[in-house]
């Protein structure tokens, strides 16, 4: 295997990526991201000198609108999907520390 | 060759809908266009085609499991209503009155809404999908939601959180995926039509699995308004059906944009004009079904050799040469051609697609809807407690490739390299359809493969996707159409990408090619050639 992720990377991700895998989740997901990128090098064969990347295919154009209010009031339907709830907001664990 | 269809009837022997009242069987042999049509001359009522419909679910979904979701009662309801429209001449569409199933990552107002994940298990969004909400407005009714991989990450339908769907041509095999429920309920007449979404092949490689028609238009064709994003820059959400006539129809409905009168929408939502996307094209031209007329004289049709190389099944390879060659019989000039880049097509795209569904499942937090973990002491342990316990482990594997390739320190050598290279692949398209109308291939490489074959090594997974994947990161617009099946009975899928907005030549292809098969068809039941 040509890409070794080191713990480091391997925390690093972790952290962007907001997930905490177990010992041997983690093990696999190394493996299984090692094999990706050896996959995805093969891009490196072509050379991409002066291509400009592409995130679009067509020449996209932001679209304006009035900005008015056209939903109403669906705070209960809203909130009804919350996991927690308090006084018509949402509730959630202690931010911080006391 | 010997084609197997276990519940819908036998194409070539229904009839054209009649005046007088239909058997039940009989509903179920039609197409999704033909119900319509019955439904109007008053031949079938929509209530009818839902019963018939539910009847089939009930002898089939224990087996198949094709939905996430029911709703008998509500269909039955919105049938009677709709009928009730019909009859006054409120609705007159070709789709009215035709009971719909919907992948379940297109949101509906006061349905639940998985993405067939644990994280969205009691999600009830608050409004509904424009494409999903375009269909309800011509009077189609939705039976429930389909099964599908979870989030779209997949090719299989096996990485849903809430169980397997089975093939309906051969239970022991996969449907396909990511839209595998759709695919399969329209297979097993669980539908008269569906809507999946295609981000790179989820549409098209089902419905090949399942001996169906599926189709992904022109990237901002449809509104994604609704739809659970994966890579924003690639999801299109497509018809699945019976037809090439059904998918026309379906698509020129979806992608309308005048479905938002003032007014209230189908579930008493204020809907007040239409709800698009960022890059929502609004085409003019969406008169798809003008399209379908039986002719191929002097259309020029190319074959990428890299697309019968090696990996591709000899099966398969047999059952789409042989329809190019009944297409070149009738008058298409086809011919093979070099595409170049095809084997820089599957890491540019999973570079591309793993970065952009990192970034859009970041707002599964567990906070405002969804799952949350228990026990969590602080907001960050919260996060990470619930991602973590939420999603599938195909999820996961996605999300931290993603965040490695947009990680400052390997952006540029990753993910940046992957948009230089999509340039470059939609630069060889565009070189391809100066000289060719369509292009002709395979769906994929194989049939349908078996239950639990898949999902052990990924990267073999992700490479079953090279012949639908570079027609989502050029933008264009692709149909599958069902060309001959396997020696076990698994159907074969023929794939036509056209250039961007050109959808009605690649229709115009497909429908021709339906209509020779099926002719060859009869003739060789007449003949008894049929072995």
């Amino acid at each position: 295997m040509a890409n070794i992720i080191s713990d480091e990377t391997m925390e690093y991700v972790g952290i962007l990526a907001k997930l905490e895998l177990s010992g041997e989740e983690r093990e696999q997901a190394r493996k299984d991201m090692g094999r990706m990128l050896d996959y995805i090098d093969k891009l490196n064969e072509l050379d991409t000198a002066g291509v400009e990347p592409m995130s679009h295919v067509f020449p996209a154009q932001n679209v304006f609108r009035e900005d008015v209010v056209t939903n109403g009031d669906e705070s209960e339907g809203i909130l009804s999907n919350a996991p927690a709830e308090k006084d018509n907001m949402f509730a959630v664990p202690n931010v911080m520390s006391r | 060759m010997r084609e197997v269809l276990p519940f819908a009837g036998q194409r070539s022997a229904r009839q054209v809908p009649g005046k007088e009242k239909r058997q039940i069987m009989d509903i179920l042999s039609l197409s999704a266009v033909e119900l319509g049509t019955a439904i109007r001359e008053g031949a079938v009522t929509a209530v009818e085609a839902m019963e018939a419909v539910l009847g089939r679910i009930e002898e089939s979904e224990e087996k198949l499991h094709c939905y996430i979701t029911i709703e008998k009662e509500k269909a039955l309801e919105k049938a009677g209503q709709v009928q009730k429209k019909i009859e006054a001449g409120e609705l007159a569409g070709p789709l009215a009155g035709v009971p719909v199933a919907v992948k379940d990552n297109l949101c509906t107002a006061g349905r639940r809404t998985t993405c067939a994940s644990r994280i969205l298990e009691n999600f009830v969004p608050t409004y509904t999908a424009e494409a999903v909400r375009n269909l309800e407005q011509a009077g189609a009714v939705i039976i429930g939601k389909t099964n599908m991989d979870e989030f779209a990450f997949g090719s299989t339908t096996e990485t849903s959180a809430y169980g397997v769907t089975r093939n309906p041509h051969q239970p022991e095999h996969v449907p396909g995926g990511s839209s595998g429920g759709s695919a399969a309920a329209v297979a097993a007449g669980e539908c008269f039509f569906a809507l999946g979404s295609d981000t790179g092949g989820s549409v098209r490689q089902p419905a090949s699995h399942c001996g169906v028609v599926g189709m992904k238009p022109t990237y901002g064709t449809v509104s994604r308004y609704g739809l659970v994003a994966y890579g924003s820059s690639l999801d299109q959400i497509g018809p699945l059906g019976r037809t090439v006539e059904d998918c026309a129809a379906i698509l020129e409905t979806i992608a309308a944009s005048g479905g938002g009168a003032l007014g209230s929408g189908p579930d008493g939502e204020a809907a007040a004009g239409t709800r698009k996307d960022s890059t929502y094209l609004n085409r003019k031209d969406i008169d798809f079904t003008s399209s379908l007329k039986k002719d191929v004289k002097g259309m020029r049709i190319g074959m990428p050799r890299d697309y019968f190389g090696q990996g591709l099944d000899g099966e398969v390879a047999k059952a789409v040469r042989m329809a190019a060659k009944l297409l070149a019989e009738n008058g298409a000039v086809v011919e093979e051609f070099d595409l170049n880049l095809v084997e820089y097509a599957i890491p540019a795209y999973y570079t591309i697609a793993a970065a952009e569904a990192s970034s859009n499942l970041e707002r599964f937090d567990g906070i405002k809807y969804g799952y949350r973990a228990s026990g969590a002491e602080e907001l960050h342990q919260m996060y990470k407690k619930t991602r973590s316990e939420g999603f599938g482990p195909e999820v996961k594997r996605r999300i931290m490739l993603g965040s490695f390739v947009l990680s400052s320190g390997y952006y540029d050598a990753y993910y940046l390299k992957a948009l230089r290279v999509k340039a470059m692949i939609k630069k060889a398209f565009d070189q391809a359809f100066a000289g060719y109308d369509c292009i002709l291939g395979p769906v994929a490489p194989t049939t349908a493969p078996r239950l639990g074959e898949s999902l052990s090594d990924p990267l073999k997974m992700y490479l079953g996707d090279i012949y639908t994947i570079s027609a989502n990161l050029a933008g264009l617009p692709a149909i599958s159409v069902p060309c001959g099946a396997d020696s076990r009975g698994l159907p074969i899928g023929l794939q036509l990408i056209g250039d961007c907005f050109q959808e009605k030549k690649i229709l115009q292809a497909a429908y021709t090619y339906e209509q020779l098969r099926r002719a060859g068809q009869e003739k060789a039941v007449r003949t008894g050639e049929g072995r």
